[in-house]
């Protein structure tokens, strides 16, 4: 639809050249040529970030092979590097905060889109959208000054007194440590889960509602039997789309996970994730090696979110289009 | 009614009151932010914040008006940087190409939208930092641009779209050129959405840490010029909370409140602009 117009303007049958030169005339060869080069930077830039990345890490690469991923020593010293703590921290954390955000978030995404009133729900969703624009860096002083001191006094202890059973739930209470960061990471990815299941929800066909309403199933059996299900690959979506951003999330883990390469079962012992060890090492990597073992980290890291974020969007493309396709009245 | 029917309604009524609670969990955590930050950052919070340099540990006083100068120089040349390319590059997008080049030009608009901002951090580095052998303001403002351009890109294309096709006939009807029509038609009637997209992107990268800690990285004292290392506000709050000084603590409570507030209120400002006026449907 964008290009209908590129070839109207009355040149009938002399087009061609002249046609060209009228339009360069008229400029919009040039408006076309200059957006596009601005257009195409945005390529450049892209494809630049990969290679550098990729260059960046040839060294480490090469060393270490896939055992960087198996091994777990992290010695700048003796230039050994094992990422395995970084990634294990990584996807603990991720789990946990998943394993919050997950119910909490779409139960309030159930209430935004099928219980409150259109004013209600786009007032909440102001709120919403006003959290997700919280800067990581805040929640990391929420963190470290106001949820640390509340799972060292209250929370760890209660675990490990109901729970302490488990191998999750043993060794010292220090209040940081992976179980916080996951809290943390929770919080923030929460408004993602919500913003996007709504919108998959209120692209969900009134009358797969009204049907299900008719055949005398209860408010929450025609939401949950039958408005969920038609919206769950979309709601899949929301679930990538929040689960790259843990991740990818820095600032707020490096300040509350405690930074310390070790694998522990337990939750509530300290760890490390990918991106806080780049934070803290990267200005102070002394070898060639290290830098490069960090820009791997890094590019194990883009890699991740890259195929999280693909999924995301094809999910959640193909619901809203059936949605709207079905759904139009 | 039989009691399978009760049963079943009972369920009904309490699993939505559930989500209701879920809602409003999730809402409530705004207000605790905002009470915690106003509560604590609020008591010191005073006019040396912003006009005095930090002091050195075991002195109490002092202010953040090098990271406060040094934000606005880096949000400053992000704008320079990531706007120009995500409002014309949206412009090409919208108005000048066709299937293919637009697909790609999307694709890696919405790859780069997914990079982690640490990761951005890496690449700036390796881009500017690391060939110049100086952190600097220039490579801060130059990661933070980068996070600018693909939201700028992306909800500008969408503003652009959504103008009615009516107006473009229109103006091409009356013999206007093609950018003519852009320029004096199209832009304009979208410039509330635009506008919006805009002061989203700035509101996103204004509280962005991790892209800054290994390009403009950080500074005790005013950075002149833009070949310096600079502080910055994100940076600031991040290195005071870890310290181990309570003064700093509640420098970095301050910073965060001025932080958030900066932020909260151009994100209100942006959704009121977008809201008054000829609503412009999102596609």
């Amino acid at each position: 639809m964008a290009t209908t117009t590129t070839t109207v303007p009355g040149a009938g049958p002399v087009a061609g050249s002249r046609s060209f030169l009228s339009r360069l005339r008229e400029g919009d060869e040039i408006a076309r040529m200059i957006t596009f080069l601005f257009a195409a930077s945005v390529v450049l830039v892209t494809v630049l970030l990969v290679f550098e990345l990729w260059q960046g890490s040839a060294l480490a690469r090469h060393k270490f092979g896939f055992n960087f991923f198996l091994t777990s020593v992290w010695d700048p010293i003796f230039e050994q590097f094992g990422a395995l703590p970084f990634i294990y921290g990584t996807l603990v954390t991720a789990a946990v905060s998943l394993l919050i955000a997950v119910p909490l978030g779409i139960g309030a995404a159930i209430f935004l889109a099928e219980l409150a009133p259109a004013r209600v729900s786009d007032t909440l969703e102001f709120f919403i959208d006003l959290l997700a624009a919280v800067p990581s860096v805040i929640y990391g002083v929420l963190g470290i000054f106001i949820v640390v001191p509340l799972m060292r006094q209250y929370v760890q202890p209660a675990l490990k007194h109901s729970f302490g059973f488990l191998p999750l739930f043993q060794g010292p209470v220090y209040g940081i440590g992976f179980l916080t960061a996951g809290i943390v990471l929770a919080i923030m990815v929460i408004p993602y889960i919500i913003s996007v299941s709504r919108e998959v929800l209120l692209s969900v066909p009134r009358e797969q509602r009204e049907a299900a309403l008719s055949l005398g199933a209860t408010r929450w059996e025609s939401t949950w039997k039958v408005v969920v299900p038609f919206a769950r690959a979309g709601i899949f979506g929301s679930i990538f789309l929040a689960l790259a951003r843990a991740l990818g999330e820095t600032m707020a883990v490096t300040m509350v996970i405690g930074n310390t390469p070790k694998i522990s079962a337990s939750l509530l012992s300290p760890g490390y994730s990918i991106a806080a060890v780049i934070a803290n090492e990267f200005t102070e990597a002394t070898g060639e090696l290290h830098t490069q073992s960090l820009i791997e980290l890094g590019l194990v890291l883009f890699l991740l979110t890259f195929i999280l974020n693909g999924l995301a969007r094809l999910l959640i493309v193909a619901t809203s289009q059936r949605g709207s396709g079905m759904g139009h009245v | 009614m039989s009691a399978r029917l009760r049963w079943r309604k009972f369920v009904s009524g309490f699993m939505l009151t559930m989500t209701g609670v879920c809602a409003l969990v999730a809402v409530s955590v705004l207000f605790l932010i905002l009470g915690y930050l106003v509560y604590h950052g609020g008591a010191s919070i005073n006019w040396n914040f912003f006009t005095k340099l930090p002091v050195p540990v075991g002195e109490t006083g002092g202010g953040m008006a090098n990271a406060i100068v040094g934000s606005g120089k880096l949000l400053l040349l992000a704008t320079l940087f990531g706007v120009p390319i995500g409002f014309l590059g949206a412009i090409y997008l919208a108005e000048f190409s066709g299937g293919t080049t637009a697909f790609v030009v999307r694709y890696a608009a919405d790859l780069l939208n997914g990079v982690p901002s640490i990761v951005i951090g890496i690449f700036a580095f390796s881009l500017v930092v690391h060939p110049f052998k100086h952190f600097s303001t220039f490579a801060g403002g130059f990661a933070l641009g980068l996070m600018m351009i693909p939201i700028t890109l992306r909800s500008t294309e969408e503003f652009l779209r959504a103008v009615p096709r009516a107006l473009r006939e229109a103006a091409m009807a009356l013999g206007a050129s093609k950018w003519k029509t852009i320029v004096t038609v199209i832009v304009p009637a979208a410039y509330r959405g635009i506008l919006t997209a805009i002061l989203l992107a700035f509101a996103r990268v204004a509280g962005e840490t991790a892209p800054l800690l290994f390009t403009a990285l950080g500074n005790q004292f005013w950075s002149p010029g833009w070949q310096q290392p600079t502080a910055s506000l994100p940076v600031m709050i991040y290195t005071y909370a870890l310290a181990p000084y309570d003064d700093w603590h509640r420098q970095a409570w301050a910073a965060g409140l001025v932080l958030l507030g900066l932020i909260l209120i151009i994100n209100i400002v942006a959704r009121a602009i977008l809201s008054r006026g000829i609503a412009v449907p999102r596609t």
